[in-house]
């Protein structure tokens, strides 16, 4: 009996080592790049002989051509960031209360138009999203990255919403509905305080959504004062001599806070996303 | 009665605001969604940009690599997760702590992994290389500039990035089956393979169709896995349709984007209508 407990122990051990080491090494290598100095990080070691935090050093005083702008990049990519989360937030609530509290009329129509945006690829928007921006005049506009972000996030949002706002007892508002509550007093003190798991969940979704963001963001933004750092980050790549110790420490400081975030609202974003991803 | 009288004239306030309140998500999807597909649409009206798209001789290439890198990757992802979200229901404290580490992949952004492991892949000096010269003595492949070899490895990339996403959504499937149903099986002498096949299967088969299809989907629209990784290069040897599209708008061949994606509606649209029925159909189950 022990050894039987002891080999499906050891198979267990067996799917986890693999496991972790296939999650870890490319992560892994982006921090010993950033650790190493030039000469060592093109050796193909796994540690480096002098680690150095001095590409950090370069990074935070922008002392390389690619980087000359890496204040103003993070602040874009900060900017847009929490602008399309708030959006995206604001807009999804709204729509999810008038779809499920207050019965809208049309408000299928527009839950499954929502939904047909969610389901189309997003590389493919990308491209009549383009040709639209320019029309409008919004392209190298942090503007447009914002808006594009929204449209993206938004159905996703309103979806995992309507969901969590449809288990809300309907009593409540038929309760305050007799004492004589107006809609907007039902939004505020009825459905607001009852939705903030969700509403944490779906602001920290968009904001991620919008800081990760790489395809759109090239597209739309092109100027160096409107450039998030991923585009930045994208820029390394033009030229075949690149400073990849320093890139890649540009990259650790940029995957960091997203990570973090994720980490930290893990609860939300488990209890709020996974409930509504794929429902069997 | 004099209930009903009492609230019906609310209920048009209460349509008013429901109005008020969803307008800003209509307008959002009137002006982003709705005018730029039809405006797409509309630039893609030409025959003639669909002949000079069929006559470029990197599209069928990139219809080829998008027909083999949705199989190919699709099927690789589930099965891969599928098993492993039979490892990953077991309850132990060091996998509850590895599946989080698990998550990184999916929780991080894509431009750093994936240029990481573009690196490790650098044929002179990568990582890779490197062990494989140390180790065997031999110079290793050159995985970037080979097109198979590097439409191997965004899929690779692409796996690795998606599948603990999935693999969580099939973990809460599995989560969901009533232990009772393994016991019994226990009791009755079943191996794992048989409850596998009559308890576990039975249960997540349709969640896992129906993941099956939106990750088809989503992989059609997977960009950054092949862009970041090999930019379609050698030769623009290593397109999918959706970097064909991106690559189009750079060389201001607008009509040519549009037709890129036209033709690949409808294989599209089918799964997005099924999507959007299976969703509004668990809507009215729920409600």
């Amino acid at each position: 009996m022990t050894s039987r407990k002891l080999l499906s122990e050891a198979k267990l051990w067996l799917v986890g080592i693999p496991v972790l080491i296939w999650t870890l090494v490319p992560i892994y290598h982006i921090f010993l790049f950033s650790i190493s100095t030039k000469d060592s990080a093109f050796s193909g070691r796994l540690w480096p002989d002098h680690p150095t935090l001095r590409n950090f050093g370069t990074v935070f005083r922008q002392e390389h051509f690619y980087l000359h702008h890496f204040w103003h990049q993070i602040w874009n990519s900060v900017w847009i960031a929490c602008a399309a989360g708030a959006l995206t937030m604001a807009i999804a609530t709204c729509a999810a209360f008038a779809i499920s509290r207050l019965k809208v009329r049309g408000g299928r129509a527009v839950m499954n138009a929502a939904l047909f945006t969610y389901f189309i690829p997003a590389a493919f928007l990308a491209v009549p999203m383009y040709k639209a921006m320019g029309n409008y005049g919004l392209l190298n506009s942090r503007w447009s990255l914002v808006l594009a972000m929204v449209t993206i996030a938004s159905p996703y949002a309103i979806w995992v919403l309507k969901q969590a706002s449809d288990k809300l007892p309907w009593e409540l508002d038929e309760a305050a509905r007799i004492d004589g509550a107006t809609p907007v007093q039902l939004f505020r003190l009825v459905y607001l305080p009852l939705m903030v798991p969700s509403l944490v969940a779906i602001f920290t979704y968009a904001l991620l959504l919008a800081w990760n963001e790489y395809l759109y963001a090239f597209l739309l933004l092109s100027h160096e004062n409107t450039i998030p750092l991923a585009v930045g980050l994208g820029h390394f790549l033009s030229s075949d001599d690149s400073p990849w110790e320093i890139l890649m420490a540009t990259a650790l400081i940029y995957g960091m806070p997203p990570a973090a975030i994720y980490y930290v609202f893990r609860r939300y974003m488990v209890g709020g996303l996974t409930a509504g991803a794929v429902k069997s | 009665m004099a209930f009903s009288a009492a609230i019906s004239p609310r209920w048009s306030s209460f349509q008013t605001w429901g109005a008020i309140l969803i307008a800003p998500y209509v307008l959002v999807f009137l002006v982003f969604v709705i005018y730029p597909v039809s405006y797409g649409l509309w630039l893609a009206r030409n025959p003639d940009s669909y002949r000079t798209l069929f006559e470029d001789p990197v599209f069928l290439p990139t219809v080829m690599n998008t027909l083999v890198f949705l199989l190919v990757a699709v099927n690789v992802k589930f099965a891969l997760a599928l098993f492993l979200s039979g490892f990953f229901v077991h309850e132990r404290r060091w996998i509850r702590w590895l599946s989080v580490i698990f998550i990184i992949p999916w929780a991080v952004p894509a431009i750093p992994t994936i240029f990481s492991i573009r690196f490790m892949l650098n044929p002179e000096w990568g990582l890779v290389n490197s062990l494989i010269f140390r180790l065997f003595q031999v110079d290793g492949p050159n995985w970037l500039t080979n097109p198979p070899l590097a439409m191997m490895m965004a899929m690779i990339v692409h796996i690795w990035k998606a599948l603990p996403f999935w693999t969580l959504i099939l973990v809460a499937g599995r989560l969901a089956i009533p232990r009772e149903h393994y016991e019994a099986a226990s009791v009755d002498g079943a191996t794992s393979w048989q409850k596998f096949k009559f308890v576990t299967w039975p249960s997540i088969r349709t969640l896992y169709l129906t993941s099956t299809l939106l990750s088809l989907i989503w992989t059609l629209g997977d960009f950054n896995s092949v862009y970041l990784l090999t930019g379609g290069q050698p030769a623009d040897k290593t397109h999918v349709l959706a970097t064909l599209g991106i690559r189009y708008i750079r060389l201001d061949q607008l009509d040519h984007a549009m037709a890129t994606i036209v033709v690949a509606l409808p294989f599209v649209l089918p799964l997005v209508w099924f999507m959007m029925r299976r969703l509004s159909g668990d809507e009215q189950k729920t409600s």
